[in-house]
């Protein structure tokens, strides 16, 4: 009961982080249209200067990345002297399984970003066939931080030096049940990562590398450590995209994944996706995944979406 | 195997990055010869062309400073210049970095841009202002990118707060 409740109160910030910063980009949007009138000079609050898709996008997990990782970028479009910030809903539908999925992250100074995020991930008939009940979902709140440490990923285009963050992620699933019954060790679990992200602007191509210290089973929906492997594993993440236009990328992704529990191989995950952002308010962002098997289904390949409004 | 190896990669240049960002922090700022211009670079020869040669390169610029006039993150910083010569000298560093025909004979980018207080929101904002310009003139998208890529490095000598 008190962990349905600790749900459902971080399901309603979310909403809230959401909600506030739907009505700030309204305002923010708003506020861009009128151009002109408001004056360049420094007391002016101004936000939005990052360029177009420089803020990337929100990956699985709440943190601006890619569809699958993190990237070095620190979330939405604000610049060095600005705060940015945005909500997102995910959804990814496979042939067994579906995962909704609700976020908001602020960036400041374009130096730390603070994410938060929500994924309900619903186990269908597969619930049904191993006695949990059809529908049964695993619920998991996961807040994160980032910290830029040094590098420009756009301005950087006379050296090799890519702009590299470093971040954790705090993830809490609510069946702990369920999860010591199929062997995970705990029901929470931190998970450290460094990234490096490099834009090579004369051939269009962001090249992003990851490397995170994980103990997650299937990112943590499947809890944390298990009775095969109960010690942090370094897991290696890339992603490569390519910009097709000021509004258009396209790209593919990689993530390594641990195998901590007896009952079923996890498999790394794939995904090629077209990202689409008509403005700094809005993006839309559509992948074809792989993530091969998760318990007892194989094959799990099928469409992810995310919509996400910020400035 | 495949996977460790691949972990000892990631970690050894994780540490070279960090490494070169010291190296960059221990070392001067980049070389007044840089700050002029952009170097020529030949094999921008067919990006030259893919701009519509010099009188492309004046039809962008007619372009871009109407954006940027029209754009309150950079007006202020042009209202009150002799536009019609920024407009020549740009034609000329593009044309330069772009391996055409021409010499900038500008000020150096430093001097130029050291009490105009241009911080990375005005740097940006005028990036894009070149963007809807080059748009306009149906630059392709490779080609503007060739070129920023180029102009990118300037941020040192533009951005000073």
């Amino acid at each position: 009961m008190k962990k349905h409740r600790y749900g459902r109160s971080a399901w309603f910030v979310a909403m809230a982080l959401g909600g506030g910063l739907l009505s700030s980009t309204a305002v923010a949007a708003a506020a861009g249209g009128l151009g002109d009138s408001a004056a360049a000079d420094s007391n002016t609050p101004s936000f939005s200067n990052k360029l177009l898709l420089t803020g990337g996008v929100s990956e699985v997990e709440g943190s601006a990345g890619g569809g699958l990782t993190p990237w070095a970028v620190i979330g939405g479009y604000g610049t060095a002297d600005e705060v940015g910030g945005n909500a997102f809903y995910t959804h990814i539908t496979l042939p067994d399984y579906h995962l909704d999925e609700v976020g908001a992250m602020v960036g400041l100074y374009n130096r730390v970003e603070l994410s938060v995020a929500q994924q309900r991930f619903n186990t269908e008939q597969v619930g049904a066939s191993l006695g949990l009940g059809q529908g049964f979902t695993f619920q998991q709140n996961i807040v994160g931080v980032k910290v830029r440490l040094f590098g420009d990923v756009v301005l950087d285009q006379d050296r090799w030096l890519p702009q590299v963050s470093f971040g954790v992620q705090h993830k809490k699933n609510n069946q702990a049940a369920v999860l010591s019954y199929i062997g995970a060790r705990s029901d929470q679990g931190t998970d450290y990562y460094v990234n490096a992200t490099k834009l090579f602007l004369s051939e269009s191509l962001l090249v992003n590398a990851t490397l995170r210290y994980t103990k997650a089973n299937q990112i943590g929906i499947l809890g944390f450590g298990g009775d095969r492997n109960n010690a942090y594993k370094p897991e290696f993440e890339g992603s490569v995209a390519y910009l097709l236009s000021r509004h258009w990328a396209i790209g593919a992704e990689y993530r390594q994944k641990p195998n901590n529990l007896g009952i079923a191989k996890e498999s790394d995950w794939y995904d090629a996706f077209v990202a689409w952002a008509p403005n700094k308010y809005v993006s839309l962002t559509v992948a074809y995944a792989d993530l091969g098997n998760i318990v007892i289904k194989n094959n799990q390949r099928g469409l992810y979406a995310s919509v996400q409004v910020g400035f | 195997m495949f996977k460790y190896s691949l972990h000892a990669v990631v970690v050894a240049a994780t540490v070279l990055f960090a490494q070169a960002a010291l190296a960059q922090n221990s070392m001067s700022p980049p070389s007044a010869a840089m700050a002029a211009s952009a170097p020529r670079d030949p094999s921008l020869k067919p990006v030259f062309d893919e701009f519509g040669g010099k009188p492309g390169l004046v039809n962008l610029m007619n372009d871009f400073m109407v954006n940027l006039m029209a754009d309150a993150r950079t007006r202020p910083y042009f209202v009150d210049s002799d536009r019609e010569h920024i407009k020549v000298e740009l034609v000329d560093q593009f044309c330069v970095i772009l391996d055409g025909p021409c010499t900038y004979t500008g000020k150096d980018m430093e001097k130029v841009h050291r009490k105009l207080g241009i911080n990375r929101a005005a740097f940006n904002a005028l990036v894009e202002d070149l963007q809807v310009a080059m748009d306009k003139n149906n630059v392709p998208f490779r080609a503007q990118n060739k070129l920023l890529a180029k102009l990118a490095p300037m941020h040192s000598a533009v951005i000073t707060r």
